[in-house]
């Protein structure tokens, strides 16, 4: 309860801080809606296959616009110094990770909240599968931003910083985006439950796994 | 001296390349080709023969990696860093190899070089990406201590990854309509092609072995000329 | 209510700390000082936890550092020349924030005193990037205080500093050594830090070269000394 009450604090800060300013945010959302425009463009999307191409776009809008934000993440603690006042303070390290990897992830959710009704209407998809595609969405914006916060904080303290991250994060979540676009692209065309039942459970198997491997490894992270 | 004292290690270095040798000997001529395969398609079938050992190789080089990773963040100690490190290295060479060696195979057998839908492939490239970044990420950290602690966790994460890539790419390739339908990739291995196939991975896990104590004692000899140059 | 015992610290073959013994009464003000590169911050990110020691210990109010940081933290207070504060937060927001991380009993009556105390209570709800250097340092002081520590370590707290905020954080210091908690500070200025000092040491080569009580110690003696140990 009170370890609850610790994550809480940082996920709380932390959105706090970007409500201020939503520089973040704002960042992300027009990197996400540039990412639809380029590729509305380098692909011809039309009427006939925008129904084939728009989950894999979608998911490369959300995928790379969270990048910014996670880099962002510990980028911020660490050029201000209060990485140092959040490791000082007497909680233990995997209630930062948990604070900071739920305020990853609302960032990201919030990014798709806009992003979808947006990509449906300019695409002219049926808004009768939004609903599931919200739960593919929020399973793969968590996974993600699991493993994600967790090289972030890796990232930071090397020599490359922004660079380093889509280095290491994009390879190891290969999983996560096949199946996210085939949640998502077998949502739009209305495919059966029972066919589309491996992928969600690679989507959460993977959100799984790699969630509780970060949660364990995350204080050889940040430990100096 | 240091050659009667590393006596064992010069003769498995000696048995392993005189091994690849013959590898080569039986895998180019001494195995009998394969069946249902011509021209250019039952020369390039033999790559087989040193595709497999490299993919096993590698995929060993990365446990190993992992095992030492674990071990690393559990009781700390830089050998085990030292042994992570180094297998990965080896382990990014084999796995280049069966990404080169693939096509190579995939052309003349499958008339493409490529196909997303082997999920092994797909696997053995994504494997080589995360690996890579496993030694950007060495680079780029300059303290010793995290450098360690940062490559373990990656070590560990990368490694948990790779069931999970190959069921991912496996589901995959089998969901998507690929324009070329691939056949003819498995074949009856005849006893004597399973002869030579243990062969070679018998000879590339020496291989490997003697790379893998190469490589740990010239970081140990590295770490001795560091202290010295050191002390005061 | 500190005890260092053969503390040290090494960053690869590079021995920053050689081992420091060290005793600090409760409600003594220590004020260390040395040249740059000397250990002095090494030392005190080591005694708040955020760096492990290679080896040795340090109780802080009988708690071992090494076994049970989480609680030692708990009894921490710290200053540094980075204010550890998040620019687009209000004061309030800022201690509300650290208040929960601390488990502060009734939060918001004690922030009011806090800031009142380092005289910002009337800017308590702007952003912290609105602040002068000087406020935001004081703002630093009252999160570190914020949960009532009895050790408080500063780290060249008067780095970058206008004459305004020197006097300020000057009062401020007094009020922490007359409060009754003990007080490690580390400077280079030897004029400031032996006024406000019980204690002076000099820490120079990753050793404690010198030691004395403040009191009877000139400011042209321990120039002379700090000249003499820096020396070597």
């Amino acid at each position: 309860m009170n370890f609850l009450r610790k994550v809480g604090a940082v996920a709380w800060k932390d959105l706090r801080a970007e409500w201020r300013t939503r520089e973040v945010f704002s960042a992300m959302f027009v990197f996400a809606l540039l990412i639809i425009i380029i590729f509305n463009f380098a692909l011809e999307l039309r009427a006939e296959n925008a129904r084939v191409l728009v989950p894999g776009i979608l998911w490369v809008a959300f995928t790379f616009s969270g990048m910014l934000g996670l880099n962002r993440s510990f980028i911020q603690e660490k050029d201000r110094g209060s990485l140092e006042g959040l490791l000082l303070c007497p909680v233990d390290r995997s209630a930062i990770y948990l604070g900071k990897m739920l305020a990853n992830s609302a960032l990201m959710a919030l990014v798709a909240v806009f992003i979808l009704p947006v990509s449906f209407v300019l695409f002219n998809l049926s808004f009768g599968a939004l609903p599931m595609i919200v739960v593919v969405t929020a399973l793969g914006t968590v996974g993600f931003a699991g493993v994600g916060t967790l090289f972030s904080a890796m990232a930071v303290n090397t020599r490359a910083r922004e660079v380093m991250l889509p280095l290491l994060l994009f390879p190891v979540a290969v999983p996560l985006i096949i199946a996210a676009v085939k949640l998502t692209a077998g949502i739009m065309d209305g495919l059966p439950v029972a066919e589309l039942a491996r992928w969600w459970q690679l989507l959460i198997g993977f959100d799984a796994i790699f969630f509780t491997l970060s949660f364990m490894t995350f204080d050889y992270v940040i430990e100096e | 001296m240091a050659l009667r004292k590393d006596g064992w290690l010069w003769a498995l270095g000696l048995l392993s390349f005189v091994g690849i040798l013959v590898a080569g000997y039986l895998a180019l001529v001494w195995a009998p080709p394969a069946e249902g395969f011509v021209g250019e398609a039952e020369l390039a079938q033999r790559i087989f023969y040193f595709h497999v050992p490299a993919a096993w190789t590698g995929f060993l080089a990365f446990f190993v990696t992992f095992v030492a990773s674990v071990a690393y963040l559990w009781k700390g100690g830089r050998k085990w860093d030292i042994l992570a490190a180094s297998s990965a290295e080896i382990g990014l060479v084999f796995t280049t190899m069966v990404v080169v060696t693939g096509p190579i195979w995939a052309k003349p057998t499958w008339g493409v070089w490529w196909t997303w839908s082997d999920p092994k492939l797909v696997t053995a490239a994504i494997l080589w990406l995360i690996y890579f970044g496993y030694m950007m990420l060495r680079r780029m950290v300059e303290d010793d201590a995290r450098r360690a602690r940062f490559a373990a966790v990656l070590g560990i994460i990368g490694f948990a990854d790779v069931p999970i890539v190959f069921g991912a790419a496996r589901w995959w390739g089998q969901s998507v309509a690929h324009p070329i339908v691939v056949s003819g990739g498995g074949f009856d291995v005849a006893p004597r092609m399973l002869t030579v196939l243990m062969f070679s991975l018998a000879v590339f896990t020496l291989m490997y072995i003697v790379i893998l104590t190469l490589r740990v004692r010239a970081e140990h000899l590295a770490d001795a000329v560091e202290s010295l140059k050191t002390r005061e | 209510m500190i005890q260092v015992r053969g503390l040290t610290k090494a960053f690869g073959p590079k021995k920053v700390l050689r081992g420091i013994d060290l005793d600090v009464a409760p409600g003594e003000f220590l004020t260390l000082v040395g040249p740059n590169g000397a250990g002095k911050t090494t030392f005190l990110r080591i005694l708040a936890t955020l760096s492990r020691a290679t080896g040795g210990d340090a109780l802080i109010g009988g708690v071992s550092i090494a076994d049970h940081p989480v609680q030692v933290r708990r009894n921490i207070g710290l200053v540094s020349h980075r204010t550890l504060l998040y620019d687009d937060l209000t004061a309030v927001e800022n201690l509300q924030f650290y208040g929960r991380m601390y488990d502060v009993p009734k939060l918001d009556a004690r922030i009011d005193e806090v800031l009142r105390q380092v005289d910002l209570y009337f800017r308590r709800h702007e952003p912290v990037r609105t602040y002068s250097r000087g406020m935001q340092q004081r703002l630093s002081i009252a999160r570190a205080i914020l949960h009532d520590p009895q050790v408080m370590l500063m780290d060249e707290p008067y780095t970058g500093l206008d004459v305004q905020a020197t006097a300020m954080l000057r009062t401020v210091l007094q009020g922490l050594a007359a409060s009754g908690r003990t007080v490690i500070m580390t400077t280079h200025d030897l004029e400031l830090g032996l006024e406000v000092a019980d204690r002076v040491a000099i820490l120079s080569g990753g050793t404690i070269g010198f030691q004395a009580p403040a009191k009877g110690l000139s400011i042209h003696d321990f120039r002379r000394i700090y000249a003499e140990q820096v020396a070597g």
